[in-house]
């Protein structure tokens, strides 16, 4: 938000610092929230981990369920699942971040020149979106990762980012394309400012939720996509992350036996960690159309009955502009 | 005009990028299907390694111009070679026994997932905050949990505690594929888990979409107009709001049905399902090239359809794409 000031009046409001984190919807607080423990867990996890999480116990023969010593109980051999958890999520996290980053600055690229240049550029970077958009994604990238030689996120994360970022460019083009024909736009380039500085002044922050929602949903795909290939056995299995602990648990049978505290912790994780992801998400949909917002609770205020045809409430804070 | 002739365009590039890919997918790869076989037959002789190399045309003569030529010709007789793992199985073959198993069971699963999607979020659009709104985060709770690891939960509960469905494969082995009831029964029997997980876990996606555009659909004055000549609800609701707001829906649903082909991979590995994913998983991890490449070419054929299907429909649905070139 600090290149605000510099803008000329602008469609979007842009509230103050301040304001700003209050007038994000609830649902994006909650997602922001849970996904800001899942991010310390990820740089502090190795550290607080209380055991190897590669550590095995020679005398162990099945899973043990929690006790004190192993707070999330032990695989069938022997090793301790909080700290495999601990260890495991740094490696997810940094995978979602490092597809997310790739793929959204991959979108931008392609969406705000092929949106902004329209013409020849347009046209080939809107055929090429189209192309990755209908290639079958999972079973490609089971082929790519399970024959290349990768060994760490980089590879990993290069390879579904090229994969993913054609969706987001498409959106960003259409977005792009609309706030090109406001007056604004044109009132810049009638004062002589260079095309790239129009782009990245004028067009791209008010782009800045879309591009959000963009980069968290690309998040979530990460997530899903690389927990989904280490389960069906494209992975590393030399490092832990919630992909290669789920596997190990369905390797050992974790399922049939009922080791609960095996499967159980990583998959739900998991599943919190997409929760996040897609609550922020909702949040971020809302602060850029306020219709979605959930009325319920204002709807008490009201003497007679809310109608869905009645037109959105929207609440004024601070004097009226 | 200009806008038929960019589709077509657009279909003629993207049939060439999935062809090209497809061609490039062995030759990247390490190994070739005749190694692939002789690791499973090492008593082959050096005579019939030979013949195999003639057999599946990986011999690599010629420059990569002439091999990429001679797979062009190839493909448009229709000839996708033979099956290493299943040898001498034709790929056709193969593609011919699993799509179907894919193709009812996902195509349905996509369907049903669909119509209650819709119905849901033309519910909860209309009544934000509603009862029926309600539901939508436990739904997206589901959609962001990792499908696999839903299933084998589903699985351990209603199949191995509860004995409810079975919880592996198509049919129940041993059973005579075709057309009598006692197959039919059981395959019915063998698709409800694996339909249900699939349901469940992509309902929200429609339900979302759905409920966002019939809000902002219900702020639209024909809407209030409607209300105001007193019509029932249910007539403002279906034939006012939601027939205008299912647009973009209808088109998400053109392209999920051509990733039917594709789609439930991970389903059909966790329920062991004979379709193609199952297969797909079989030949990556049986180095069997040409069944991998059938089946990219009929997942990527599919998509494609279903792309052209989706056009067709906007074009029909909305009458504004006939007048408006803009996409």
């Amino acid at each position: 938000m600090a290149v605000a000031v510099s803008l000329p009046p602008s469609p979007a409001v842009v509230p103050r610092r301040g304001q700003f984190l209050r007038a994000m919807p609830a649902k994006a607080k909650v997602g922001g929230a849970i996904l800001a423990v899942f991010v310390l867990i990820a740089i502090i996890g190795p550290a607080i981990a209380p055991f190897d999480p590669s550590a095995t116990n020679p005398l162990a023969t099945a899973p043990a369920p929690p006790t004190l010593h192993h707070l999330l109980g032990t695989t069938s051999t022997g090793g301790d699942v909080l700290s495999q958890l601990l260890v495991g999520l740094r490696s997810s996290v940094l995978l979602g971040v490092l597809t997310a980053s790739i793929a959204t600055l991959l979108s931008m690229a392609t969406g705000l020149t092929a949106g902004f240049l329209g013409g020849v550029a347009d046209e080939g970077l809107s055929l090429l979106m189209n192309v990755f958009i209908v290639l079958p994604a999972l079973p490609l990238l089971i082929v790519l990762l399970g024959y290349l030689p990768h060994s760490g996120d980089l590879p990993t994360a290069i390879v579904l980012s090229a994969l993913g970022w054609s969706w987001g460019a498409r959106v960003i083009r259409a977005q792009t394309l609309t706030l090109r024909g406001r007056d604004y736009i044109a009132a810049a380039r009638e004062t002589g400012e260079r095309t790239w500085r129009i782009v990245v002044f004028e067009i791209l922050p008010n782009e800045v939720s879309l591009i959000a929602a963009n980069f968290v949903g690309t998040f979530l795909y990460a997530i899903l996509t690389s927990v989904a290939l280490a389960f069906i056995g494209v992975a590393n299995f030399s490092t832990w992350n919630l992909g290669t602990i789920l596997f190990w648990a369905q390797n050992g049978n974790a399922f049939n036996i009922g080791a609960w505290w095996w499967y159980v912790p990583p998959g739900v994780a998991a599943a919190l960690l997409g929760m996040s992801l897609v609550l922020l998400n909702f949040g971020l949909d809302e602060l850029g159309n306020p219709r979605l917002r959930d009325s319920s609770g204002r709807r008490k205020r009201h003497q007679r009955a809310w109608r869905p045809t009645d037109p959105t409430p929207v609440e004024r804070r601070g004097p009226a502009t | 005009m200009q806008f038929i002739i960019r589709r077509l365009g657009f279909y003629a590039v993207a049939a060439w990028a999935a062809v090209t890919v497809n061609f490039f997918i062995p030759r990247v790869l390490p190994g070739t299907p005749v190694e692939a076989m002789l690791a499973q037959h090492p008593q082959l002789t050096a005579a019939a390694v030979r013949a195999l190399d003639i057999e599946f045309g990986v011999g690599r003569q010629g420059s990569l111009v002439h091999q990429y030529g001679a797979y062009l010709s190839q493909l448009f007789s229709g000839n996708l070679g033979v099956s290493t793992s299943a040898y001498p199985a034709t790929v056709t073959s193969v593609l011919g026994t699993t799509i179907p198993w894919t193709l009812m069971l996902v195509g349905l699963a996509t369907i049903v997932s669909f119509v209650l999607g819709t119905l849901l979020g033309i519910l909860a659009g209309w009544r934000r905050g509603g009862r029926f709104d309600q539901l939508l985060p436990a739904f997206t709770f589901l959609q962001a949990t990792p499908y696999f690891f839903l299933a084998l939960v589903a699985i351990q509960l209603f199949s191995n505690d509860w004995h409810l469905f079975p919880g592996y494969g198509g049919y129940t082995l041993g059973d005579h594929i075709g057309f009598n009831g006692a197959f039919i029964s059981s395959a019915l029997r063998h698709g409800i888990l694996p339909a249900a997980t699939i349901i469940v876990t992509s309902m929200a996606g429609w339900m979302l979409q759905m409920r966002n555009v019939m809000i902002t659909t219900i702020g639209e004055d024909y809407v209030l107009a409607a209300e105001a000549k007193g019509l029932s609800t249910r007539r403002v609701m279906f034939t006012y709001a939601a027939r205008n707001a299912i647009l973009p829906n209808i088109a998400g649903f053109a392209l999920a049905i051509g990733f039917v082909v594709a789609g439930a991979l991970v389903m059909e590995i966790v329920f062991s399902y004979p379709g193609v994913g199952y297969t797909l998983y079989n030949a990556v991890t049986q180095d069997d090239f040409p069944v991998m490449q059938g089946i990219f070419l009929a997942i990527s054929g599919a998509v494609l359809l279903a792309c052209l299907l989706a056009d067709v429909i906007y074009v029909i649905a909305d009458p504004r794409t006939r007048t408006r070139a803009a996409y």
